[in-house]
């Protein structure tokens, strides 16, 4: 499908974000652009970002096959993350990978069937989140949801299926891998309250409750 | 912790603490104004510098001096990068700092760019944190509405700029100059250093890269004073820092206490290991350094005491594992990791994990041999120091940590032909077919 005007515009307000001259800064963001507009990085999407920044086609396909958040291939409504890293892994994201792996018959990087209602879903398992106190942890469209264990991910991943948006625990309410995308571009998310959406959970808060009492006020000395 | 003010967590239990209201109403951007209005920029980097302030996002380089490196009178724009890849395995405080309390990064960074004379700051975010995103979209949003960013901030003619610029899933980024090399617009693979970004970062410009924590812990430096700051935690390590501490103990979380701290205090804040079970392995900062045993309970947790004790102090960052985690499991995934995440630039570390990988594959399986633990060690040593950046360095210290405190462990997997633990296998790999 041919880019949007509307996302040429927006790709010209990424490239005013940069000191002038440095216009290839844009080209990771306008890489999360083309997901929002495309659904993932589509030949036409390298073209255009080839085209915006008087680069080759090459140049901009080196860098999109070199992150990982830039898919290659479509992908479903929401992407499904498990952390298998060490920490989240043992702790039970092992189990949880494999569990929901089972549960979609798909495995790492791959996409359910479309069911009745549209949804697809695509599962991966992810390196650190940056959560381990929360371990361990599985992300919907890089939403937190804290603490998992199988049978809450099976029913968290039930639940999408079914069209459903279930909360995370911390953060915003869901809402797909392309809007989602269109944030990591760099675009303030549109919907009312999402800033403020979401509480910080006990790991976060729980030194606040040491604070004054028990290390040593000087430390090794 | 007696007598020490936090710095860092204070204000995350605050009602709607993210926003700048709540941030004014706890005295934020006070030092924003008392360093653009009684001190010089050369004034800020003194302060910095007498305060001994080390950075927070791994290497502990002194955040004064680095400052102080910024060549002034150049001619050239200079530029502000913050580090906010945070991904550094363990590594989970940048993130709830930036959701509870972003405006005390954005005034650390005006704070900072004023010193070094920059014009132009760019924070570069993770990709897999669009929450924080919103939270810095906001703040940012409110800051230039208040006068805090923009071109004539509080009235002083200084001029900020302050752009998000957003990953998209690589570790190595977090290497500073990966990042840069990321921020405009390429793969992100290192550069050979020197020369460094102080002088040749962002666009072959002078550009000071400083991490979140770091950049936070400035306001208060300029508040309280350097010699308040310095007078907490050890003479060479001042400050306090945010120690993180996961896995198996009974309350994980981020606890703040004066650098120098040691696990066996951060254990009685957090409730100690869980219950019947005992602390067997652990990393003190991250899995890049060299993991400790329970011999190292009582040693300070600062970046000078760590080095001495074998390890790296990192980022604080404490994995904790009991005895019912194989650290022959534990090894393998971190592995695996390094392996998915070297960017392939230098032969050491690109092929040394990938056949690390496969050898400590063979062990947890209990097809080993004593051979393999000797192929290991010398593959390490084939990687260590023989890449441009810390990535391989990093990849080695799990693997030769481990062997030195859990040869036996290794062992007793071919002789029990398998894990004697009876871990679950590394079920990650079930369907795993395209990767």
């Amino acid at each position: 499908m041919p880019i949007s005007e509307q996302t040429r515009a927006d790709a010209q307000a990424i490239i005013a974000r940069y000191p002038e001259g440095h216009g290839r800064s844009a080209l990771l963001p306008m890489l999360h652009l083309v997901q929002a507009e495309e659904g993932y990085v589509t030949v036409a999407g390298i073209a255009f970002c080839a085209q915006m920044l008087g680069l080759t086609k090459a140049e901009v396909g080196a860098v999109a096959t070199f992150y990982t958040m830039y898919k290659r291939r479509p992908v479903g409504e929401h992407i499904v993350s498990v952390c298998t890293n060490t920490l989240c892994g043992l702790l039970g994201g092992d189990e949880i990978f494999a569990a929901t792996s089972a549960q979609l018959g798909v495995g790492h990087d791959q996409t359910t069937e479309p069911a009745e209602n549209g949804v697809a879903l695509t599962l991966e398992h992810a390196e650190c989140l940056a959560a381990c106190d929360y371990a361990p942890v599985v992300t919907v469209d890089y939403e937190f949801f804290d603490r998992q264990t199988v049978d809450s991910t099976a029913a968290l991943v039930a639940a999408l299926e079914r069209g459903e948006k279930p909360l995370p625990t911390r953060g915003a309410p869901l809402c797909s891998f392309r809007e989602t995308s269109r944030l990591l571009a760099g675009f303030p998310d549109p919907r009312p309250d999402v800033v403020d959406a979401g509480p910080a959970g006990a790991p976060t808060l729980a030194g606040l409750a040491h604070i004054g009492s028990s290390a040593p006020a000087d430390g090794a000395r | 912790m007696a007598g020490v003010t936090p710095m860092l967590t204070s204000r995350w239990g605050n009602d709607r603490s993210w926003t700048l209201a709540a941030y004014q109403q706890a005295d934020g951007y006070l030092g924003l104004r008392q360093a653009l209005t009684t001190m010089t920029p050369d004034e800020v980097i003194a302060a910095v510098k007498a305060s001994g302030l080390r950075g927070r996002g791994g290497a502990g380089f002194p955040t004064g001096m680095k400052w102080g490196f910024i060549p002034q009178g150049d001619g050239k724009p200079h530029y502000l990068v913050v580090n906010a890849d945070e991904s550094e395995p363990g590594t989970c405080r940048d993130t709830p700092l930036m959701l509870a309390d972003p405006h005390a990064l954005i005034e650390g960074i005006v704070i900072a760019c004023y010193a070094v004379r920059a014009v132009h700051a760019f924070i570069y975010l993770r990709g897999e944190l669009p929450h924080v995103a919103r939270r810095l979209h906001a703040a940012i949003a409110e800051a230039y509405a208040a006068g805090l960013l923009g071109t004539d901030i509080l009235g002083t003619g200084t001029r900020v700029e302050l752009v998000v610029h957003i990953g998209a899933g690589a570790y190595i980024c977090g290497e500073e100059t990966a990042l840069l090399d990321s921020l405009e617009g390429y793969r992100g693979q290192p550069r050979l250093k020197p020369p460094f970004p102080a002088t040749h970062g962002l666009y072959g410009c002078p550009t000071v890269v400083n991490n979140v924590g770091t950049l936070a812990s400035v306001p208060p430096i300029i508040t309280g004073g350097a010699a308040a700051f310095k007078a907490i935690g050890p003479e060479k390590s001042p400050g306090t820092s945010i120690f993180s501490l996961s896995g198996r103990v009974t309350r994980p979380g981020q606890y703040e206490a004066p650098m120098g701290t040691t696990l066996r205090e951060l254990l009685d804040m957090a409730g100690g290991i869980r219950a019947g079970h005992t602390l067997k392995f652990w990393t003190p900062g991250g899995s890049s350094t060299p993991m400790f045993t329970d011999a190292h309970l009582d040693v300070p947790l600062d970046f000078d005491s760590v080095a001495a004790a074998g390890s790296l102090n990192g980022t604080s960052a404490l994995m904790i594992f009991d005895d019912s985690d194989c650290v022959v499991r534990a090894t393998l995934k971190w592995t695996e990791f390094y392996a998915h995440e070297s960017c392939g630039k230098c032969t050491p570390c690109r092929e040394g994990t990938y056949w690390m990988k496969q050898i400590l594959q063979r062990l947890e399986d209990g097809a080993g041999t004593d051979e393999d633990l000797a192929t290991l060690l010398d593959t390490c040593d084939n990687i260590n120091g023989r890449s441009f950046c810390a990535l391989g360095d990093g990849a080695t210290s799990p693997v030769v940590s481990s062997i030195q405190y859990f040869r036996d462990e290794y062992l007793a997997h071919h002789a029990h032909g398998g894990c004697p633990l009876g871990a679950a296998d590394s079920t990650a790999k079930v369907l795993v077919s395209s990767d």
